[in-house]
């Protein structure tokens, strides 16, 4: 999913005061004959040909009559934050949607500090598309709850739907799977990324692979490696078979390396696959099997390789003949060393996209940076993520990469140990940095060769780094990387800090000097009331802030809350603790919103 | 600019609350403070390095440089293995779940219709594997050996000798070799009855079994 800068909101709220219903001309002359409509008629044959979201919103802007041929046309909606505007508003002014984004959680629920049962759920929406939008191709949901019968709403009111995607979403199991295979006839995209899965008991599992339609079905996309049980291999293949075209197959780790190779006999054309674990199972037999001839074939067309959870090693070796075609892949859950990426990443030269495991060493990022000169996006993730760890990755592996890669656009590095110098050679080397996300594991950690805090690194970064959007920072930081991130961060719209900063001077600098600042999300951070209040004039810019373990103060917040009457400022505590007014504020989450405070709100969450 | 005391004297005004509580602190909660820590201070660069027993000659020369708008002060040393925070390192569940997954074996009992199943990243040794697995089937006591470790059914005075598959598929002595390793490459633990245990791969001899 894109992380790009959702509406202008501000602009939105000004709308919605001037906003009447029925919205007809207010001049006293008598309208001349027939322009207005033949002017709407031209302006949605023009404005069809807008796409960006951000080029709609503006033209929405212009005036009465744009606005309302605008939100006639709009095909794709984007909503950021779903609390941001209510259903029943969306779907009435923008009524010929066909395809819809929508976000829930803030990202740092993915690493459980936002309690369970906060929100998101889905099924507003799923009851208001499913009244208004009867044309509704496309539904992509990020961190939102979807329930079994939301499911089921969606694909029995919808009679064009053809492709969902669930991003880490939860909430859901295999009957609601099922309802989506049966009922949704010509679904093409079946997406199921990092979800948390329900663990259904053995008898409630359904089996939801046979649920697809008997005839020849349009599948292009079939990704389910989150699904936690096992599915029906035999009307798995069989789905296979009669998918002609389907070009994306992304299996669970429960299908065996043999069950692999039946799976690619079926579809030899696809373009990406994903091959769940790539290892024998436990019956006999499979010990034969030899897969290099089915990626022999695959090599034709493959580009995307993924899976490999719990592989074994000895085996890698089979993908290597659709290596020199590769553009992306994926071995961040393949717990491989240097010497068995090696003999497969020298063949990659088309690489562009690489996740891997801190494994791999510094060494195995060497050989990555020898070999893919065209890597855009790479990410090392912590096979032990806890911070003291050995870390087998360092500055050593960075700026190898940086003297290698040099049109690398996206990073996220874990490590243990980092260099200012190796952050500064980085911000030199690769100047078409979007993304730059440094995790030093332990928390307030210095440059370990000078002992200095990170500062100038992430300077650095925000200096040399023209085109740079998104940036999360670590280890010993001090106001001055603020300092520098508020002067040199201009098109900087998501920022990420944990355990940094020294006083409300560095979470000023940020939100007085990043104009682009659309979300930003602190934990553990010593910034307070007067951080936040340097805010004020920025937050209807932006789609969230999240403070968590900071020092902020629930008059702070209250007083926020008071001058922005379209902000929804929750205080968040846990879900066990007694509500006390207790003056510490552990948990803000704060949101512009054009449908004020929300009706759902859980116990624990407080909406000042 | 001093927003520190500013803040803190205007908190502290008005809801009389302590501010140490909520004070960020490398320590577990509840862990003896200094009297002298200053609410608002972040730790000093000086004790940061100290504790983490990093390169110890910079101390002196860097502490100016990063404590311009900080003073030092002792707020509190963390213990020498960190708390665990939540959500740090900032990996989703799903990815740890899915790494994580690889220690979980499961251990039988010769004689025992049932396997149970642990999670080997849990323990720090073998010491908290072995009274883990003695809770687990209760009927056992730890019986210690000079260098060997058994569990004894005290009922009937069978002894059981824990061994592991290991990821070539030799069975092996548990506590042979050291514990990460073990963690690494086991695959299953059996408690195997002494009688059968002899046909295993030969112990080293140099027997220190103190494997932390």
């Amino acid at each position: 999913m894109s992380d790009d800068e959702d509406d202008d909101h501000r602009r939105s709220i000004d709308l919605a005061a001037g906003d009447k219903p029925g919205g007809g001309v207010l001049s006293s002359d008598p309208p001349p004959p027939f322009s207005d409509q033949v002017l709407e008629n031209v302006l949605e044959n023009v404005l069809q040909f807008l796409t960006t979201r951000h080029d709609r919103n503006a033209a929405s802007l212009v005036c009465r009559s744009w606005y309302h041929a605008e939100a006639q046309t709009r095909r794709e909606l984007f909503i950021g934050n779903c609390y941001a505007v209510a259903p029943a508003r969306a779907v009435v002014r923008f009524p010929r949607v066909r395809a819809v984004a929508l976000k829930g959680k803030p990202r740092f629920a993915d690493f459980g500090l936002l309690p369970l049962g906060w929100g998101a759920r889905f099924a507003p929406w799923a009851v208001a598309f499913s009244s208004a939008y009867s044309w509704l191709e496309k539904l992509h949901l990020k961190r939102m709850t979807v329930a079994d019968a939301d499911l089921a709403l969606i694909s029995s009111s919808l009679p064009l739907f053809r492709e969902l995607t669930l991003f880490c979403c939860d909430g859901f199991g295999t009957p609601g799977l099922a309802y989506v295979a049966e009922n949704c006839r010509r679904l093409r995209v079946l997406d199921l990324i990092e979800n948390d899965m329900e663990d259904d008991e053995d008898d409630e599992v359904v089996d939801w692979i046979s649920r697809f339609p008997e005839t020849h079905t349009c599948l292009e996309s079939l990704v389910f490696d989150c699904v936690r049980c096992a599915v029906n291999f035999d009307a798995l293949e069989a789905l296979v078979a009669r998918s002609p075209v389907l070009c994306r197959l992304r299996v669970n780790p429960h299908v065996t390396l043999g069950q692999l190779q039946r799976l690619m006999a079926r579809a030899p054309q696809l373009t990406h696959l994903g091959t769940g674990s790539f290892r024998f199972g436990q019956v006999g037999g499979e010990q034969e099997v030899d897969l290099e001839p089915a990626f022999v074939t695959a090599s034709r067309s493959l580009v995307c390789l993924s899976g490999f959870r719990g592989l074994t090693p000895e085996f890698l070796p089979a993908v290597l003949p659709a290596c020199p075609n590769l553009t992306s892949l994926n071995f961040s859950y393949a717990e491989i060393t240097a010497e068995q990426l090696r003999p497969i990443i020298l063949h990659c030269h088309k690489l562009q996209n690489l996740w891997v495991l801190d494994t791999v060493g510094d060494e195995g990022l060497q050989a990555v940076a020898a070999t893919c000169k065209d890597l855009r996006e790479l990410r090392v993730f912590p096979f032990h993520a806890i911070e003291d760890s050995e870390g087998s990755v360092s500055d050593v592996g960075l700026v190898a990469i940086s003297e290698g890669c040099k049109k690398l656009r996206s990073i996220l590095y874990f490590c243990q140990r980092m260099t200012n110098a190796a952050v500064v050679s980085m911000s030199k080397n690769c100047p078409e940095l979007v993304v730059f996300r440094l995790c030093i594991m332990g928390r307030h950690r210095p440059d370990h060769r000078t002992g200095e805090a990170m500062d100038d690194g992430f300077g650095a970064i925000v200096m040399n780094c023209k085109k740079l959007t998104r940036l999360a920072v670590s280890g010993l930081l001090t106001d001055k990387a603020f300092g520098y991130i508020g002067k040199y961060g201009k098109l900087v719209r998501t920022l990420s800090v944990a355990f940094a900063g020294d006083s409300d001077l560095g979470l000023r600098y940020v939100l007085e000097g990043c104009p682009k600042l659309q979300k930003l999300e602190i934990r553990d951070s010593p910034f307070g009331d007067l951080g936040l209040f340097s805010g004020i004039q920025h937050y209807y810019n932006m789609r969230f802030l999240w403070m968590s373990s900071c020092k902020l103060s629930l008059r702070g917040c209250r007083e926020v809350a008071q001058r922005l009457p379209h902000l929804v400022v929750e205080v968040i505590r846990e879900r066990c603790e007694e509500e006390e007014n207790v003056e510490a504020v552990e948990k803000l989450y704060l949101y512009r919103s054009l449908a004020g405070p929300r009706s759902d709100a859980p116990p624990f969450v407080k909406i000042l | 600019m001093s927003t520190d005391t500013a803040r803190s004297s205007t908190e502290s005004n008005v809801s009389g609350l302590d501010y140490e509580e909520t004070e960020l602190k490398l320590a577990l909660p509840g862990a003896s403070r200094t009297p002298a820590a200053d609410a608002d201070r972040k730790r000093g660069f000086s004790e940061t390095v100290a504790d983490l027993s990093l390169g110890a000659s910079r101390t002196d020369s860097r502490a100016g440089d990063c404590s311009d708008d900080s003073q030092a002060s002792a707020a509190g040393k963390p213990p020498a293995a960190k708390a665990q925070v939540v959500g740090w390192p900032p990996v989703r569940n799903f990815r740890k779940n899915v790494l994580k997954s690889c220690t979980y074996v499961k251990v039988a009992v010769d004689g025992a219709p049932y396997l149970r199943k642990v999670d080997l990243e849990t323990y720090g040794g073998y010491e908290q594997l072995l009274a883990s697995l003695q809770e687990m089937f209760s009927c056992f006591t730890i019986r210690k050996y000079q260098s060997e470790r058994k569990l004894v059914d005290p009922v009937n005075g069978t002894e059981y000798m824990p061994t592991y598959e290991d990821k070539d598929g030799d069975w092996m002595l548990v506590g042979d070799v050291p514990w990460k390793m073990f963690v690494a490459s086991c695959k299953r633990i059996r408690l195997m009855k002494s009688s059968e245990a002899v046909n295993l791969a030969p112990r080293e001899t140099t027997g220190c079994t103190s494997t932390r």
